[in-house]
């Protein structure tokens, strides 16, 4: 057979480096998510008044939950266009191991909606008030906290992939999972705001992050097998 | 249910056993034993909803049949998954193009994600197979249905997939285009290959006892 396997680390990059080149070309995917993140956090201090302690103490939740509905929002395409076009099909076909596939499109689903997110969010937080000693802590649970988003979002959109209008229930199934590590990022922000350390949360959403890394991609393959069936 | 039915002097490629298949509750087709050895070209007939591109699907084992297996080698699709698709070339209805990317990029990612790993194929050469040349660069988006299911197509030129199984491939092909492609056909069957598809269109070149059908028709209840 001339057919040579590819390596994992081959294959992993081949699709990586096609989600990106198709997200850059198809901006949208990009600067929707980031604008919608910035218009929800900006519109707070609008709506609540310029008082710097009542801001500072809502800052991370305000910004934790704008990510997670930024990420939310942009979910749908991590296989959506995929699914339409027939790619996804294909893929599906592709003598190469699925969850390999799948974790690519996850890490450049991040790539794409978490990286920027973390790099606009310390300017939000100024925004914000943000208390001086959090910074630290606002960028840890985002960069690790981020990437447990998209992981288990993948999951939510595997499954609803190919129902027509699955963007409701995309949010129910998807959300409750967000929960925990909503919960401990804030928990972390607030606990560095005293000057106490947040070793512990962190810890905790470290473990999802890796829990999800390792489990999140079969349970999106298996969920993409039955959408597809 | 014995696997090996076959008078065993041609080993069946893709075989199937008692293949029953549901869809909205409906029965499209039951007990439908199917052998396809190398050199066979098959054509699935029925009317539209009869269920073409279903049992194309499941023979892919894209869709899982209600009941029934289907076999690779005598073994089962399920557990010989990375076997089965290094010889398995399945055209869908949808060609799997993306627009954002150029022709060359959709050619090359199609095939380097299904194993070819051979830099010495020749991505422009290919397309020009296909009457693309010129839109080598163009964004898909921005070239015509037929174009798209040329680009899908150019793979066959490529493929060292035995096993072809092809849903509509001549849809908005034009008639040189179609003549072109069951030229690759005969010369695929002729290397040992199979090829399954559905068509509304006659096979032209190729002589009616070639060519097995498989029909399928509504089934009342």
């Amino acid at each position: 057979m001339p057919v040579a396997n590819l390596s994992y680390r081959a294959v992993f990059s081949l699709v990586l480096k096609r989600d990106l080149t198709i997200a850059m070309r198809h901006k949208d995917d990009i600067i929707n998510p980031l604008l919608f993140f910035v218009i929800v956090i900006t519109l707070f201090p609008l709506g609540i008044g310029p008082e710097a302690q009542t801001l500072s103490r809502i800052a991370p939740g305000i910004i934790w939950v704008a990510a997670l509905l930024s990420t939310l929002l942009s979910l749908d395409r991590l296989f959506k266009s995929d699914h339409d076009d027939g790619s996804l099909e294909q893929m599906l076909l592709s003598p190469q191991p699925i969850f390999i596939l799948v974790l690519a499109k996850i890490v450049a689903h991040w790539l794409i909606t978490g990286l920027p997110l973390i790099l606009i969010a310390p300017l939000l937080a100024v925004l914000l008030h943000l208390n001086e000693q959090s910074y630290g802590a606002l960028m840890l649970t985002l960069l690790l906290g981020t990437p447990v988003l998209s992981l288990l979002g993948a999951i939510g959109v595997a499954l609803t992939v190919g129902i027509k209008k699955g963007g409701v229930l995309l949010s129910l199934l998807v959300l409750p999972l967000y929960i925990p590590v909503l919960i401990f990022a804030t928990s972390a922000i607030d606990t560095a705001a005293l000057g106490l350390p947040y070793n512990g949360q962190l810890a905790i959403i470290a473990a999802l992050f890796v829990g999800s890394l390792t489990l999140a991609p079969f349970a999106v393959s298996a969920a993409l097998k039955v959408s597809t069936n | 249910m014995s696997v090996n039915q076959s008078p065993a002097q041609i080993p069946s490629l893709i075989s199937a056993t008692s293949l029953t298949c549901i869809r909205e509750e409906r029965l499209l087709f039951e007990q439908l034993h199917i052998e396809i050895s190398a050199g066979d070209i098959v054509q699935v007939e029925g009317p539209n909803g009869s269920g073409k591109t279903s049992l194309l699907r499941i023979l892919a084992g894209l869709s899982q049949p209600f009941e029934g297996d289907v076999f690779f080698n005598n073994q089962l699709i399920s557990h010989a998954r990375e076997e089965f698709h290094q010889n398995l070339l399945y055209l869908g209805h949808l060609p799997g193009v993306k627009g954002e990317m150029s022709a060359v990029e959709n050619l090359h990612f199609n095939l380097a994600l299904h194993g070819g790993t051979d830099t010495a194929i020749n991505i422009e050469q290919t397309l020009a197979e296909v009457n693309l040349s010129g839109f080598e660069d163009s964004l898909a988006s921005h070239l015509s249905a037929g174009q798209h299911r040329r680009i899908s197509l150019a793979r066959l030129y490529k493929s060292t997939a035995k096993i072809w199984i092809l849903d509509e491939p001549f849809t908005a092909i034009d008639k040189q285009g179609v003549h072109a492609l069951e030229q690759l056909f005969k010369a695929h069957i002729k290397q040992g290959g199979c090829v399954i598809l559905t068509t509304h269109q006659d096979l032209l070149t190729f002589e009616p006892t070639q060519i097995k059908k498989i029909t399928l028709d509504y089934i009342d209840e």
